[in-house]
């Protein structure tokens, strides 16, 4: 009987904590799982480095973080939301609306993805064009769209090697899928007459695309196991696993950090992060953190974030985006059109 | 007698045969089951047991005042690689909370980075040969070799293999599960002795009896959304807080507490009841000194396996915020925290190689105090437990 008077007592002194209205000394941060490692490794080491609390960093996804970030401008909504694309402007409308109107953006480097495989094999070279004709759901022949016919790869081209057509890859949730859909497909159907001109991203469903969920450590899995597939991640998971993996050369460019910082690897993507300044006031420490990530000793070419898997930007294009940062610039609608 | 001796003795055969069969179908199941389990440990313990050792390096330290501006500056070059980062950028505030040590030197045992930990431990490492070399000459020495692994038993999550720690996860689940149990065991109880005891027996306790045995079976993901749509967005409580996530699965446990609670009611049986009402007690009185006592073991087994049920549970934990990278370790329950199982997952999906036995060392702490909170119900029920 005690036990129960006990307890009730320990619930309502709980909900009487909960009571009190907490003031924020704490950075909130969401956002791209692809940018989260960087994130979270800078969060460390502004945590452990400095007297204020380490951040707190939840990996939603870029278009999750996005829409948490513009849900409104109250201290309950994200400070900061990492994106592995640029906000869209439909986005910056929604943020808007809300009344989410002062953001300054961060470009902290690039990330490509790999079409990579087990380390069994040759290395494939292969074209944007050939993995569209192998992954789209229709495919145009004699004029026409028709179901993907393609079994196997040297049906596509005979200079690729006989081998049945199996790729592992993210799910629709993914800013991988995103930006491999942007990168390759849309990139290619663009120039395609069968398409009218229009960017095609409907992925084959008969089998041969195999979603592998948003844990890039299982694709990896997955490759040493069935070495006749190809799997696509981010480049940091084909680095790590270089004892097991090779990356297809695209368009005749192999993927490597040199290659995906000058932009000749055709599938890489820019990455950022948002600030709400108008959080400045009840979270001031947010600027530090920023400029501890725009130093050149996390982004610069000797940083610490090359080291996990960011392949840093050119020194003028960090040396404006630090700029940018510094000067809290507020970014326009017309920026991102 | 329309059968002969010989047709009923082959029926005879035939049902112990039929039997027989049964008896090896049934084992081989159980077999079946236990050979999972014993290759699911295997695994494990196999990955799990390294993350338990961490390498150390004995060094030379100078605490120099350019040490203290460039920490890296504190080792010796050849070892520089090879100690961990995490460690070299703490030196700066020790030695300011530290005055007396500027200007000395000593040799001590630090924690080696992480690429060295696996290559001690024979894994894939990113080492070059040079560097190898200089590990196996220091392991010579005895100057490089695993020791227990304290970090991994005294902190939080880090980016770096070898400073990552299972405690602060362990906290965030301490604190959530001690809220969960706050919230859910008094209204729990209180809900299954009203129901069981005083509620009469009509359409709207039916009701209520049959939506209370649905919520049982709903999907966890759905108390996940309802946390964050009421005690987030409408009551304000800070997300990703133990608060919060305690709340959320106080929902989830609370039909558990409920039906187990009934059960360990009804089995009470009626004469203690009668004997009491006979002597003169009020129904209070019959329900507070008699019924509830007796029934409380049963109580108790129920709500621990519940509580057990929602320590493993992630899904809903993701929607109200607890799956978030926490190095701190969180001291009230309004403080951003993780819980285990959601910092597995979070090791699971790292890229870096040393986080395979992080994970898999993990899994293992987590399993060892399922084991222990499940058995615990088994002693308290075989301890209590009243035959009638």
């Amino acid at each position: 009987m005690n036990r129960i008077l006990k307890t009730t007592a320990i619930a309502a002194a709980v909900m009487s904590v909960a009571g009190v209205a907490q003031a924020r000394d704490q950075i909130r941060i969401v956002g791209s799982s692809t940018v989260y490692p960087f994130a979270s490794y800078v969060a460390e080491e502004f945590g452990a480095t400095t007297d204020y609390p380490t951040p707190v960093i939840e990996s939603t996804g870029s278009g999750g973080g996005l829409r948490l970030f513009c849900n409104g401008g109250g201290d309950d909504t994200p400070d900061i939301t990492n994106a592995s694309r640029r906000m869209k402007p439909s986005e910056f409308e929604r943020c808007a609306e809300n009344g989410v109107t002062d953001i300054t953006e961060a470009f902290i480097g690039y990330d490509g993805i790999a079409f990579a495989q087990s380390n069994a094999n040759e290395q494939m070279n292969v074209t944007r064009e050939q993995i569209f004709l192998a992954l789209a759901a229709q495919v145009p022949q004699n004029g026409e769209l028709v179901d993907n016919p393609y079994t196997r790869w040297n049906e596509i081209d005979s200079s690729l090697p006989d081998r049945e057509i199996a790729v592992y890859g993210p799910p629709t949730t993914s800013g991988t899928r995103d930006a491999f859909e942007e990168l390759v497909m849309e990139a290619v159907s663009e120039d395609m007459e069968a398409y009218g001109g229009e960017g095609y991203t409907d992925i084959r469903a008969d089998g041969a695309y195999i979603d592998a969920g948003e844990n890039d450590n299982l694709i990896v899995q997955r490759l040493s196991e069935n070495t006749d597939a190809f799997g696509i991640f981010g480049y940091s998971f084909l680095e790590e696993n270089d004892d097991s993996l090779i990356g297809s050369s695209i368009d005749g460019v192999e993927p490597t950090p040199e290659a995906i910082g000058s932009g000749e690897y055709p599938v890489s993507r820019s990455l950022f992060f948002y600030l709400k300044n108008q959080h400045s006031d009840d979270v001031p420490s947010m600027y530090e953190y920023a400029n501890m990530f725009m130093s050149e000793q996390m982004i610069g070419e000797l940083g610490y974030l090359k080291g996990i898997g960011l392949i840093p930007a050119p020194e003028d294009l960090r040396e404006e985006a630090r700029n940018a940062v510094e000067s809290q610039e507020q970014l326009e609608l017309s920026d991102l059109q | 007698m329309s059968q002969s001796f010989d047709e009923i003795s082959a029926q005879l055969k035939r049902r112990h045969r039929k039997s027989a069969r049964l008896k090896w179908l049934s084992m081989g199941a159980l077999g079946l089951a236990g050979l999972f389990l014993v290759i699911f440990f295997a695994d494990m313990l196999g990955k799990g047991l390294p993350a338990f050792q961490q390498a150390q390096i004995r060094v030379e330290v100078t605490y120099s005042e350019q040490s203290q501006q460039l920490p890296l500056a504190a080792v010796n070059e050849d070892v520089r690689e090879l100690v961990s980062r995490g460690w070299l950028r703490t030196l700066p505030m020790m030695m300011r909370d530290n005055p007396q040590l500027l200007g000395t030197s000593r040799q001590e045992w630090v924690l080696a980075d992480g690429q060295v930990d696996q290559y001690l431990k024979g894994h894939y490492t990113r080492l070059d040969d040079d560097e190898k070399e200089i590990v196996d000459a220091l392991a010579e020495q005895g100057r490089a070799e695993l020791q227990f692994n304290t970090t991994f038993f005294s902190r939080g999550d880090s980016k770096m293999p070898e400073l990552a720690g299972i405690m602060s996860a362990a906290m965030g689940t301490v604190m959530t599960l001690l809220v969960t149990l706050a919230v859910s065991f008094p209204i729990g109880v209180m809900t299954a002795v009203y129901l069981e005891e005083f509620a009469p027996d009509n359409r709207l306790t039916q009701i209520i009896e049959i939506n209370i045995n649905n919520l049982a079976a709903i999907p966890s993901i759905l108390f996940g959304l309802l946390g964050l749509a009421i005690f987030i967005n409408f009551f304000g409580v800070p997300r990703s807080s133990p608060l919060v996530g305690g709340l959320t699965l106080a929902l989830m446990t609370l039909p558990v507490i409920i039906i187990a609670t009934r059960t360990a009611l009804r089995s009470v049986p009626d004469n203690i009841r009668h004997a009491a009402f006979g002597v003169g007690c009020s129904r209070w009185q019959v329900v507070r000194d008699h019924v509830l006592p007796l029934a409380l073991p049963g109580i108790m087994t129920g709500s621990i396996i519940g509580l057990a049920q929602a320590m493993g549970e992630t899904a809903p934990l993701i929607i109200v915020g607890m799956v978030a990278f926490i190095p701190d370790i969180s001291a009230s329950v309004t403080d951003a925290a993780t819980v285990l199982p959601a910092q597995i997952f979070t090791w699971a999906g790292e890229p870096d190689r040393a986080f395979v036995e992080k994970t898999a060392g993990g899994i293992l702490v987590l399993l060892t105090i399922l084991i222990a909170m499940n058995a615990t119900a088994v002693v308290l029920r075989k301890k209590f437990e009243r035959r009638w």
